[in-house]
């Protein structure tokens, strides 16, 4: 391993680097279309992912519509349900979360944020991006096939998922598993060139122990990611060679509607090990990416460093590490050996010391900071709630004793919806309000943004804290209606439902007005100049905003210092951008009669 | 799932080393005058850190494939244990002679040796479709003598298993093809060497790979 080497000149020459050739488009489609550059290729990620989002966000309606209002909208049957509930939640989770965290955010600010003109394997990247906008056409084609899309369930679990009386066991099942699989391939692409990048192609001085804590959060969750998504694929392998084939990887022997099915011997337990070894981790890779960015946005917005960095990024380290050896807390009612459920939990409740470790940092972030309630910022002090709340649930799921009643229930729901839905779409938009002025050189409307954040903030907790009292009731999850149990069901139940489903809607308008927003900034927003939020790290010192294609001008910068240096005392400005030497920062004038102690 | 936390284990015990070999004693918040660098040593150019990279995440899937396999095993009696035809150990010397044609070529490529290099590159190339051949013999030699896929659980890993070897393979049939071109046109040799460097890094790893599978079918 390379020692730490330090240059004895004040001036260092920017690194010597063999200059990148970079793929310029030279027509409409090697330009827009077909683009081998990072930012590009991050926009069509982060597009595809939100429009598929908005897609999911629909489904998530009519499932409320179901659920607060049964009986009223005839052209919601059970299977349709069902349908929606799987692709609602198979697209949140991969194909939005994942896909805009890695693919949109990794993508824009790698390179970016490490003075890097591109990606390491522009060809690769753009290969990536292709292979993930087909994955987006094969899942939702599988609304269109005969049977529609697989209503198993985004958990896929075998047998139910291929047995006959699940809804979308032909067509929708297939679609759903080679999507999965073209988007693993699509991603390895992708992750490879994070990972290289960040190793590869930091400019001079950006040592590992100054990146901001956003490229530490993308660079982990992309390990994460490469070494957990192998798990699906596999997964989705044999459950296409089972359904295709025959085989017997997860289907044991069965009956069905009175006949033997051909399956015989396989285990679905194995399928749920194998199912949640890429599942748990799944959390950290949209986490890891949030903690990161949240990081970031506080510390700018409140004009503090961040508190205690260095044991922020060992705890995204710890963090990371720990997911991989606590998949089976999801399967303590699947009939495996109790010690391990045992065993399962302790290393659960164990992930809450590095969490907690990074919560108390932030909030000390805050602890006298100079805090500009910013939209952005907003969001991140949402997702600060969010996380705790969820995070305070997940104690009581992460107990056997306590998981084994509230399985399965609408407490599962409201947990798993705060801590992994809520807060990282928090911290979506606390990205999307920050960056949107370096990606477009606009700002995007403020009023706006201050109504979006609070009916989102306030709705979403209308939405899902109800939910845990649903749970604690007794309320199972993915039931279409009560059917015969419908008398005893209580009031509190029914109206609760409807409460809930109206303040879905009323969320869903406001994630409109922020769509309306988005699209209207892009030209009429309030100009933004290069660096409005007065932050330090680099993607803020283009010489171009937005940045063009390499980056930087003719030469990438050098990098003297962390990205944490705000409210230095003593010196003029309350921020020093990552690129000024120490001898160019400029001094505070010293206040008449002031003691210097 | 011992398999594979074993594995993870390991990569984790590595990158904690040189996580920590990074960050403990480091000051983050001081300013250099200078600047620092702390970046991988030479030898891990740019391709190879990305070969390492996505050897990492092959490995991920094999060692999932493997503790799958395992934990299938001893969940129930039912498991028959495919037979191990004599053709796989000429298959084994195919691949292992395949591997070595590519260290040659790649040898002859380091040394500047252009014919050589193509030579043994064509060789290697011929060695692996050799390979092929031979699994598919085997394959349907298996089928025939009534070991079908279905039949078994063990049948079915047998060729999910060997199947996903002979996948990976073909991927690295294709950067092969790749390399061929690249040799044949007028591509400067230090990128040809490049090339030639990361197939034959490849062909030893699925090598390994292979021999893990094999000891793994032999032993059970």
């Amino acid at each position: 391993m390379a020692e730490l080497g330090h240059d004895a000149t004040s001036h260092a020459p920017p690194r010597e680097m063999p200059e990148m050739e970079l793929p310029h488009g030279h027509s409409f489609w090697t330009t827009y279309v077909f683009s081998q550059d990072a930012k590009t290729i991050a926009i069509q990620y982060s597009v595809t992912a939100i429009s598929v989002g908005l897609l999911a966000m629909v489904l998530s309606i009519l499932i409320r519509l179901q659920l607060g209002f049964p009986n009223t909208f005839s052209l919601i049957d059970p299977s349709a349900y069902l349908q929606y509930v799987t692709m609602h939640g198979m697209i949140m989770v991969v194909y939005l979360l994942t896909a805009l965290f890695l693919g949109g955010f990794g993508n824009y600010f790698i390179p970016l944020m490490i003075g890097a003109r591109d990606m390491a394997f522009p060809y690769l990247n753009m290969l990536s991006f292709w292979f993930y906008f087909v994955s987006v056409l094969v899942l939702i084609a599988s609304f269109f096939v005969p049977g529609g899309p697989t209503g198993a369930g985004w958990t896929l679990y075998p047998p139910q998922l291929i047995s006959e009386g699940t809804p979308g066991i032909h067509g929708g099942v297939i679609l759903m598993m080679v999507s999965l699989g073209i988007f693993i391939v699509g991603f390895t692409m992708g992750g490879l060139n994070y990972i290289v990048t960040i190793l590869q192609y930091r400019t001079r001085g950006m040592t590992l122990m100054r990146l901001p804590l956003t490229i530490w959060g993308i660079f982990l969750a992309t390990m994460l990611a490469l070494l957990a998504f192998p798990a699906l694929l596999v997964a989705a392998l044999m459950v296409l060679l089972d359904h295709l084939a025959g085989t017997s990887f997860f289907m044991p022997a069965m009956f069905s509607m009175g006949e033997q099915l051909p399956h015989e011997g396989g285990s679905p337990l194995l399928f749920q090990h194998l199912f949640w070894f890429f599942g748990h981790p799944e959390v950290y890779i949209v986490a890891l990416p949030a903690f990161g960015v949240v990081s970031d946005i506080l510390a700018t917005h409140a004009r503090r460093n961040i508190f205690g960095y260095r044991m922020m990024v060992w705890a995204l380290v710890a963090i990371g590490g720990l997911s991989f050896v606590v998949w089976a807390h999801h399967m303590y009612v699947s009939g495996m050996n109790p010690y391990f459920g045992f065993l399962f939990a302790t290393t659960t409740l164990i992930i809450a010391v590095p969490t907690a470790i990074k919560v108390y940092n932030w909030v000390l972030t805050l602890w006298h900071g100079n805090i500009r309630l910013t939209v952005p910022m907003l969001f991140a002090i949402g997702f600060i709630f969010t996380f705790i709340n969820g995070g305070m649930s997940g104690l009581f799921l992460g107990n056997v004793a306590l998981d084994v009643p509230l399985a399965d229930t609408y407490f599962v729901v409201g947990h798993f919806h705060m801590v992994m839905a809520v807060a990282p779409v928090m911290t979506i938009y606390a990205a999307i309000y920050h960056w949107y002025p370096k990606i477009t050189g606009r700002m995007l409307h403020e009023g706006m943004g201050k109504i979006h954040f609070w009916v989102t903030f306030i709705g979403a907790y209308s939405i899902f804290y109800p939910m845990h009292y649903l749970g604690l009731m007794g309320v199972p999850r993915r039931y279409f209606a009560w059917g015969e149990t419908a008398p005893f069901i209580g009031d509190d139940v029914v109206m609760l439902n409807a409460v809930i489903s109206i303040a879905a809607i009323a969320v869903a308008a406001a994630q409109l007005l922020f769509i309306y927003n988005l699209i209207r900034s892009r030209k009429h927003g309030e100009e933004a100049g290069p660096n409005p939020w007065q932050a330090t790290t680099l993607e803020w010192q283009t010489e171009h905003t937005p940045p063009t294609h390499g980056n930087f001008g003719k030469e990438l910068p050098v990098v003297y210092r962390w990205a944490y240096d705000y409210s230095v005392p003593g010196t003029k400005y309350d921020y020093i951008p990552q690129n000024v030497p120490p001898e160019e920062v400029e001094m505070a004038e010293p206040a008449a009669g002031a003691a210097k102690t | 799932m011992t398999i594979t936390l074993v594995f993870l284990a390991a990569l984790l015990a590595f990158f904690l080393g040189w996580v920590l070999s990074r960050t403990v004693n480091v000051e983050p918040w001081v300013a250099d005058g200078g600047s620092i660098n702390d970046h991988l040593p030479e030898i891990l150019t740019t391709p190879r850190v990305g070969l390492a990279i996505f050897l990492a995440v092959a490995s991920s899937v094999f060692a999932l494939s493997i503790s799958a396999y395992h934990m299938r095993m001893d969940w129930g009696p039912d498991w028959l244990s495919v037979p191990s035809p004599a053709l796989l150990w000429v298959n084994t010397v195919i691949l292992v002679l395949g591997s070595l044609a590519l260290q040659w070529s790649w040898n002859a490529a380091r040394r500047d040796d252009p014919a050589g290099r193509r030579r043994w590159l064509y060789v290697g190339g011929a060695l692996t479709c050799a390979f092929f051949v031979g699994q598919i013999l085997v394959w349907r030699d298996l089928t025939a003598a009534g070991y079908y896929v279905t039949a078994n659980p063990a049948n079915s890993f047998f060729y999910f298993m060997t199947g996903l070897h002979a996948l990976h393979l073909l991927g690295g049939l294709v950067a092969w093809v790749r390399t061929v071109k690249r040799d044949r046109d007028d591509t400067p040799s230090d990128v040809v060497c490049t090339s030639v460097e990361l197939c034959t890094i490849y062909w030893h790893y699925l090598l390994v790979i292979w021999f893990i599978l094999f000891a793994l079918l032999l032993t059970t």
